[in-house]
């Protein structure tokens, strides 16, 4: 407490910290004290201290709160025809945003459940604040089929509950699977999320310079002490977890594409979709996670804890699975005209050089085409281009959902039914309205709980201690 | 028992606590003080330390079965709740199709398995814990504060058969610790 908080010194002292490089999770020099002050340092620096940029972004972010605010209640007066959804095209913007927000949730649950499992050791500085993107991600994406509902307020005619009515909801539906998944997802990544932070609250509550915070993060630990039994209790329990998000990340797209795959128009009734949705998931939340981390570690000089290790890492699997999201894309082109189905391959044609084939040339730009240049390493390690890429495969993924639910509906089997689709502007501000509404979610988290795993932070330096001695010898020598 | 808490200053006494300044102190120290005899001890440490629960005694965990059974109660509840919804309460005769059609069942069923699993480790970490706790007596020591930072600590307790004041106090001197400190209750 009397220390003082080392992100403040980096600030009145103008320090730069440096990257240790592709090498390491961990720059040198710290122990377990150290890698606890910066990180908590973060949290306790006064607001005088705050970054300018922190105030602006979530200055801007709330305004875009209040736009969602605004379009909400026009739609909760006015209905749904507001929206440029209409037949044959009923599902537009709602469903479109619905699957690209979920989708970016999956890559936290991947990096805290998968990378777990197979023992990543870089996972370890990201995850936390990879599962707090999963959080608001899936709070966003929530929003948007209860919105798209008719009469929202009734969205809880969606569960299973007693009613006078004696009436129950279809469960052989996958609209009703949806509900189950995302629900499960969204409460099981919150326990996850939660568990993870007992024991970083209780070193805030322990170390939080003023009484008020120590009792707010007090509550909130729930008298964590770290004994022993309870940490060998704790461990098997994240582990469990760790097992069960797994299939659970899995289900939870694999579920989505069944909205579409169970259902007949061309260009959805086909068997790749789980997969491939589950691959463009992981694809769109690894770009998010950059998109996010690299300011980040920048704005709070965590150069040292999220390191080029930590970003050409994600940069790579960004690449990989980008390449099995080609692979989606090409099989679906192959089934078209494989299948000798006239109107599997009138779709994909459609798709292609039909009125909306410009979204069909940009989603192929932008998701196959440019992420190919990380396979340069010079490109992978220039901040500005990984940053850029990974904005243009977000842009990319929201196209490639534009590309299934829009090219497929407005033109199915008959051609008397077909039909256009705009969106209007209370579409537009209720997706600017959410990216708002994460953006400030994502603010207020750094400004208040620690963005990074203290303790398995902790972790990695108790078992990198021998590494790092030899390390330090070598550099004398 | 009582005539060795009235030495001590305090009414009572929750045990006798040795600081460490790392881990693997603190854990050739508990393992002496397992095989001096002490059994009732507890280590706290800012991290998870591989081996320390067993080396104070500790045995058996019961989270993985608690989580195995919350698993088969969301399995059998939501596909028996399913079956129920759709055969029984609200059974649809959609053109003569069969009302079990449980192969449709199966995404809620293993949503619900997920679901009441994670729930259940949830409360694994919370209830086998003993939490939410607002007091617990080795916050009185105030070195305890670093505990979850940068400092490992050992405690004997005073339910302890083997535990005399002044003896185990000696004995945790001996443990070549930092700073030994009575803990009130």
């Amino acid at each position: 407490m009397a220390t003082k908080n080392p992100e403040q010194q980096i600030l009145d002292q103008g320090l730069v910290v440096k990257d240790p490089g592709p090498n390491e999770i961990i720059g040198p020099g710290h122990d377990y004290k150290t890698v606890t002050d910066r990180i908590s340092g973060v949290v306790y620096l006064p607001w005088k201290s705050t970054p300018k940029r922190w105030f602006v972004g979530a200055f801007l972010s709330f305004l875009l709160v209040n736009v969602l605010a605004v379009a909400v209640c026009y739609l909760f007066l006015r209905g749904v025809g507001i929206w440029g959804i209409n037949i044959p095209v009923a599902w537009g913007f709602a469903i479109i945003n619905f699957v690209w927000w979920i989708g970016i949730g999956h890559a936290g649950t991947l990096i805290s459940a998968v990378l777990f499992l197979v023992k990543q050791d870089w996972r370890t500085s990201i995850n936390r604040f990879s599962e707090a993107m999963t959080l608001f991600a899936v709070a966003c994406a929530g929003m948007f089929p209860i919105l798209h509902l008719g009469r929202p307020w009734l969205f809880y005619w969606l569960l299973p509950y007693p009613n006078s009515m004696w009436l129950w909801p279809q469960p052989r539906s996958p609209l009703e699977w949806d509900v189950f998944a995302v629900s499960t997802y969204g409460l099981t990544s919150l326990i996850f999320w939660y568990i993870g932070l007992i024991p970083d609250l209780a070193t805030m509550r322990d170390t939080a310079p003023q009484i008020w915070l120590q009792r707010v993060y007090g509550a909130m630990a729930l008298g964590w002490r770290g004994s022993a039994i309870h940490w060998h209790r704790y461990q098997k329990a994240y582990l469990l977890l760790a097992g069960l998000a797994t299939p659970l990340v899995l289900s939870v797209h694999t579920i989505v594409s069944f909205d579409f795959a169970v259902s007949q128009p061309p260009g959805w009734h086909t068997t790749i979709f789980p997969p491939y949705f589950v691959a463009g998931a992981v694809y769109s939340g690894f770009a998010m996670v950059l998109t996010l981390m690299i300011p980040l570690r920048s704005w709070y000089h965590l150069q040292d804890l999220i390191t080029m290790r930590h970003i050409e890492a994600a940069s790579k699997l960004m690449l990989g699975v980008g390449l099995i999201v080609a692979y989606g894309y090409g099989l679906e082109a192959f089934f078209a005209w494989y299948s000798g189905d006239k109107y599997e391959s009138f779709m994909y044609y459609n798709r292609v050089f039909g009125p909306y084939g410009y979204t069909y040339a940009l989603l192929i730009l932008c998701n196959i085409l440019l992420p190919q240049l990380l396979w340069i390493e010079k490109v992978r390690y220039n901040l500005l281009m990984v940053w850029l890429l990974s904005i243009v495969i977000n842009i990319g993924m929201w196209l490639e959902r534009f590309v299934i639910v829009v090219t497929s509906l407005h033109r199915d089997f008959l051609p008397s039914s077909w039909g256009m689709y705009a969106p209007t502007k209370w579409d537009w501000m209720t997706y600017a309205g959410t990216i708002g509404f994460f953006m400030l979610l994502i603010f207020l988290f750094v400004r208040a709980l620690p963005a990074i795993s203290i303790f398995e932070v902790r972790e990695e330096i108790h078992k990198g201690h021998e590494h790092g001695e030899k390390a330090l010898e070598g550099a004398t020598v | 028992m009582s005539e060795h808490v009235a030495l001590q200053e305090f009414s009572s006494i929750h045990g006798a606590m040795v600081e460490f300044s790392s881990p693997d102190d603190l854990m050739i120290a508990a393992h002496q003080a397992y095989s001096s005899g002490y059994r009732r001890m507890d280590a706290y440490t800012p991290m998870p330390i591989e081996g320390l629960a067993e080396a104070i005694g500790y045995k058996k965990n019961y989270v993985a079965l608690a989580v195995l059974i919350g698993a088969l109660t969301g399995a059998t509840g939501g596909f028996c709740f399913l079956e129920w919804i759709s055969g029984v309460a609200y059974a649809l005769n959609v053109g003569g199709r069969p009302l079990n059609s449980w192969p449709a069942f199966i995404p809620i069923t293993f949503e619900c398995t997920i679901l009441f699993s994670a729930i259940t480790s949830l409360l694994c970490v919370l209830l086998m814990n003993g939490l939410p706790k607002p007091y617990h007596p080795v916050f009185n020591v105030p070195a305890f504060a670093r505990a979850s930072t940068d400092r490992f600590f050992l405690c004997i307790e005073s339910t302890d058969p083997k535990f005399r004041v002044e003896e185990t106090v000696d004995f945790l001197r001996g443990l070549g610790g930092n700073e030994v400190s009575v803990v009130p209750a």
